[in-house]
């Protein structure tokens, strides 16, 4: 209670340091926030891209209905297939002439081959994986031809495991820069009060008495500070909205963690500034 | 109460502080230390009040051994020790009453008792009615008795001030002089570092000398006349002891 009272009182006393504080956590906090950002944009533009990832096996025209149903109920059963859908000649038929308007005519009955499309579960859409289903769906004799497209799922995998590197690179460059950034902040608060601490020691201030009020202002900076980054976020993604494209903002567990994560930081750099500077005096 | 055994301190930059001092104070006593700037007076302090540790030997104070103190102990100390600067470490944005109130504040004191003990430290020291000044509204003088009232509130045993009437004319010398020989004179033990001879001289307390880091004269162990005073101190050039970071 004191110490919240402390903290405060410090904040009145040099509320402009105060408020420089808050609104630099804010922007540190702000750049890791759009990086964020835009690595879950990223992340879900390529899972949509995923999704669309399937092995496709051509059926032999002379095979009867019940032998492809029950490859179908196997297919279905292997453990990385989410969804096994039959595409009859008819609507392969069909769906070619809907998807390529311009040379509907060209296409007759009975050109196309009826197939078995499989979906896979996320996260088993590695090139090994729907290799692996591919070759599985081979082993079906009336299975003429299987394609996955290969080269297009190799590429999508490297390009996913270029991203998730990068992104945590990134994410741990931005998260070290907001973190040294939020450490010297708070360092100024503590070499602005270095007066007071030192007497506060002459007269006998235990060292917890005189860091919890650095502590409690660096929490209350650090979640203000998230709040704050959190808005100028908000803000940055409605105008991508409005002028460029559709993007998605954070979840609400994502908030949670981003504001808890500022004042954890808030803490953790009090805890070090003050830390540093008892040990020197 | 104050025993000092062989104790020395090297500082790892400016080399050796002090070197096998050895001395005791009662309890009441008046002491002070003199000595050139340099000659270790402040870091003898800063051994009192464990600001720092002894190179070698053993500071005990009030039953606490430099050896053996732990930080909550020093704390606990230092409650019980008042400390004096020669530039008054006062808190610039706060009144008098509330740089006097802010040791009640951090030590813990009820706060029925804050109100009653700064009114009277205030009287004590003669500011009562510049209970509300700010630092830069007070006289040196005055804000000298401000440090000392901060000082004596928690009733010390002891007062240790470092050149307290460094900073001051030679009226306001006086004034704050008189205040510790009153301070002293109601039980508490003052140990005061100054390089004023004048002041030395016109009283008959205990002098301890230093010169390079050793006690060169103790008047409770010589008889008064041993130490004229009326030779000026050599002054050395070697790095100040005063490592003072505040």
């Amino acid at each position: 209670m004191r110490s919240a009272r402390e903290a405060l009182m410090a904040s009145r006393r040099a509320p402009l340091l105060s408020a420089l504080g808050v609104v630099t956590i804010a922007f540190s906090l702000f750049a890791f926030g759009l990086f964020g950002l835009v690595a879950i944009n990223i992340r879900k533009a390529l899972d949509q891209v995923e999704e669309r990832v399937e092995v496709r096996a051509f059926v032999s025209d002379s095979t009867d209905i019940e032998s492809v149903a029950a490859a179908m109920k196997d297919i279905g059963d292997f453990p990385e297939v989410a969804r096994v859908d039959y595409v009859s000649q008819e609507k392969a038929l069909e769906r070619a002439r809907k998807e390529m308007g311009e040379f509907a005519d060209v296409f007759e009955a009975g050109v196309l081959p009826a197939s078995i499309e499989v979906h896979l579960r996320p996260g088993m859409r590695s090139p090994a994986i729907v290799k692996s289903v591919a070759d599985r769906m081979k082993t079906y004799q009336f299975i003429d031809d299987v394609r996955y497209g290969e080269e297009w799922v190799d590429k999508l995998y490297r390009m996913r495991t270029i991203a998730t590197v990068a992104g945590i690179a990134l994410g741990v460059a931005f998260a070290a820069v907001a973190v040294i950034i939020i450490g010297a902040t708070i360092r100024m608060t503590v070499l602005a009060r270095a007066k007071e601490i030192s007497i506060m020691r002459l007269v006998g201030a235990t060292d917890m008495f005189i860091r919890l009020p650095f502590l409690i202002d660096g929490l209350v900076k650090g979640v203000l500070g998230g709040l704050l980054a959190l808005v100028f976020v908000w803000v940055a993604n409605r105008v991508v909205n409005e002028y460029f494209i559709e993007t998605i903002f954070f979840d609400r567990q994502m908030i949670f963690f981003g504001v808890v994560g500022g004042a954890m930081m808030g803490v953790l750099g009090s805890l070090v500034s003050v830390g540093r500077h008892l040990r020197r005096i | 109460m104050i025993r000092l055994t062989d104790v020395a301190k090297e500082y790892p930059r400016s080399g050796v502080a002090l070197a096998q001092v050895s001395f005791e104070v009662k309890k009441g006593e008046f002491v002070y230390l003199t000595g050139p700037s340099g000659s270790g007076k402040t870091t003898i302090l800063k051994l009192l009040y464990m600001d720092d540790k002894p190179s070698q030997g053993e500071v005990w104070i009030n039953g606490v051994s430099s050896k053996t103190a732990s930080g909550r102990e020093i704390s606990r100390l230092r409650r019980r020790i008042g400390i004096v600067f020669q530039d008054f470490r006062l808190l610039e944005d706060r009144t008098a009453e509330a740089n006097i109130r802010f040791v009640l504040e951090v030590t813990g004191a009820p706060k029925a008792t804050i109100r009653s003990k700064v009114a009277r430290v205030l009287t004590q020291v003669g500011l009562a009615s510049k209970a509300t000044s700010f630092p830069r509204e007070l006289s040196g003088g005055e804000q000298q008795r401000v440090a000392i009232a901060r000082a004596l509130i928690n009733d010390p045993f002891v007062l240790i001030a470092d050149e307290p009437t460094g900073n001051l004319d030679e009226r306001a010398t006086r004034g704050v002089f008189q205040l510790l020989r009153d301070i002293n004179a109601s039980g508490t033990a003052v140990i005061m570092a100054t390089h004023d001879l004048d002041l030395v001289r016109r009283s008959n307390y205990r002098t301890i000398e230093l010169n390079h880091g050793r006690v060169v004269f103790d008047s409770s162990e010589s008889p008064a006349s041993a130490r004229p005073f009326d030779e000026p101190f050599e002054v050395r050039d070697t790095p100040s002891d005063s490592t003072e970071r505040f």
